[in-house]
């Protein structure tokens, strides 16, 4: 791979030692992946924070990093930890693991990280321009920037984003490259989705089916980011999706329309979306209903809050936001409204990564796939259905 | 016949130890338990044994981006594989192996597979990309 004079330098600690480690681990990836160069990022987006997936392990590594003076150079935003950070005991969390996660805020508040705490950067004023390269982990943030947003990152992890935070680089393979961008796939939605559910249901289906193939999705509609995150996040968890086009939608399916010719084709109707639903819906008797995944965006908190408005929710309905949301649906009265009917909303934390079990939990209803799909994967029982459906029905 | 396969060094180093081949992909996370280095994966070929200081051999990582942070773990517990040979590693392993500091290589000339086997006594010079045999038991 071909180093600059700079980078040559970095790469031999003349940036400090926690650079050229960093640097070490970019050009290591780079020569597994058949990058010719590395290329410079303007933002980064890091996972790996719930100290439930990190553990020791990884609380150990990033004490390292940040005792040998890793700091970010550029704009870095976190992932969700594991908890509300000020309302972690209503929650239910343990003090020990309260503690364990507080202890990895503390490290990449060394490094100058911000501590955003959610998988929705992009809703929260961290919003990269089109075409830019960017180090974005959070397989739900990546399928957006790279898709509905079209800047450009591969998939990637919470040591590659932290490696390119610290020295604003990232090697070129993969996503990065325009030929890498163009579909593979065609996809043909029979009938163009209602609900948000649906939009999750289409990105599970997809994501099943191509695994890691960028579908050029038709029929989609006229979807808002609501949609638009929801698809993303499920076709990132049920396959390995970092980029797809829809037609009319997102900004790069225009120039992707020259080619088309020749791929095979997947049509979804409404029978395969039953089909999807049905398989993560079990009967339950007295779920906690879930909603937030990927974060909500005020429009979600304001469907939420009218469609409780005077009912007995009485701790049985969760709702996972951002601060920036969360802070503009206080504003607005939503959040009171939400709490008067007993619901409880949540920051910095997700049903993905908090200790669901560990706060006894074993029930939980959703409208997303990808809460669904992982909460599963816990151990407990879920069902998918509508906000509407959730909360009314 | 001594054989000696040449691949690619991904991260360098030098190591020797006994051979563990797995014909199954592997994911630390949640596969391997760092503390004790045994292979926990349900169902998995080698479920029971352990990785501790052998010169593990597989066709590819799989699983969570946190298996990672599992290989650096198990470096400062002590419980690591001395060095690790893919049949083409990925980015999980890959990680793992460069902020552990554990040799790795890949795309030998050769299917490690097949030409060695559990037991053998290997050499791994990751830093000139190649594997040999210093004895077959």
């Amino acid at each position: 791979m071909y180093l600059t004079k700079e980078q040559e330098a970095m790469l031999s600690g003349g940036e400090g030692a926690a650079a050229a480690k960093m640097l070490e681990l970019l050009v290591a990836l780079g020569e597994v992946f058949g990058a010719e160069r590395l290329v410079q990022v303007e933002s980064a987006h890091i996972s790996g924070v719930s100290y439930k997936n990190l553990g020791e392990a990884g609380l150990e590594w990033l004490t390292e990093q940040a005792d040998m003076g890793a700091r970010v150079r550029i704009r870095a935003t976190l992932n969700p930890a594991g908890m509300d950070m000020d309302k972690w005991r209503e929650m239910g969390v343990p003090e020990e693991f309260a503690d364990g996660q507080r202890r990895v805020l503390e490290t990449f508040r060394r490094m100058n990280v911000e501590p955003t705490c959610t998988c929705t950067p992009y809703l929260i004023g961290h919003k990269p321009d089109r075409g830019t390269q960017v180090a974005w982990a959070e397989s739900s943030a990546v399928c957006y920037v790279n898709s509905v947003i079209g800047a450009r990152t591969n998939r990637e992890s919470g040591p590659t984003t932290l490696a390119s935070a610290v020295t604003g680089l990232a090697a070129l393979y993969g996503y990065r490259l325009e030929e890498k961008r163009r579909p593979g796939y065609i996809v043909n939605l029979d009938q163009t989705p209602e609900t948000i559910m649906n939009y999750s249901a289409v990105g599970y289906i997809v994501g099943k089916r191509l695994g890691t193939i960028v579908p050029y999705i038709r029929g989609l509609g006229n979807p808002g980011t609501e949609a638009l995150k929801a698809l993303g996040a499920s076709a990132a968890t049920s396959g390995g999706i970092a980029l797809w086009h829809g037609e009319g939608i997102t900004p790069e399916a225009d120039a992707m329309s020259d080619y088309l010719e020749g791929l095979e084709k997947l049509s979804i109707d409404r029978e395969d979306i039953v089909e999807a639903k049905e398989a993560l819906s079990k009967p339950l008797k007295d779920p906690i209903v879930v909603l937030g995944c990927p974060h909500a965006t005020l429009n979600e908190i304001f469907e939420i809050s009218q469609r409780v408005k005077g009912r007995k929710m009485e701790g049985k309905l969760w709702v996972f936001t951002s601060r920036g949301v969360y802070h503009e649906a206080e504003m607005a009265g939503y959040m009171k409204t939400i709490e008067e009917a007993g619901g409880r909303v949540y920051r910095d934390t997700c049903m993905v990564v908090a200790p669901l079990k560990e706060m006894g939990w074993s029930e939980v209803a959703t409208n997303s796939f990808k809460a669904a799909h992982y909460m599963a994967s816990m151990g407990l029982e879920t069902r998918i259905d509508t906000i509407k459906g959730l909360l009314e029905g | 016949m001594n054989v000696k396969l040449k691949g690619r060094k991904v991260v360098g180093g030098v190591a020797e130890g006994e051979a563990l081949v797995s014909s199954e992909a592997v994911s630390f996370y949640g596969g391997v338990d760092p503390e004790t280095g045994i292979i926990i994966d349900h169902g998995h070929p080698l479920e029971g044994r352990s990785i501790t200081g052998k010169v593990f051999i597989f066709p590819t990582g799989k699983g969570s981006t946190v298996g990672s942070y599992v290989i650096y773990r198990m470096k400062k517990l002590g419980t690591a594989p001395a060095a690790i040979v893919n049949v083409e590693t990925e980015i999980i392993i890959a990680t793992g192996c460069v902020i552990s500091e554990v040799p790795l290589v890949d795309k030998l000339d050769g299917n490690p597979l097949i030409d060695f086997s559990d037991g053998m006594h290997l050499r791994v010079d990751a830093d000139e990309g190649f594997v040999e045999i210093i004895s077959r038991d």
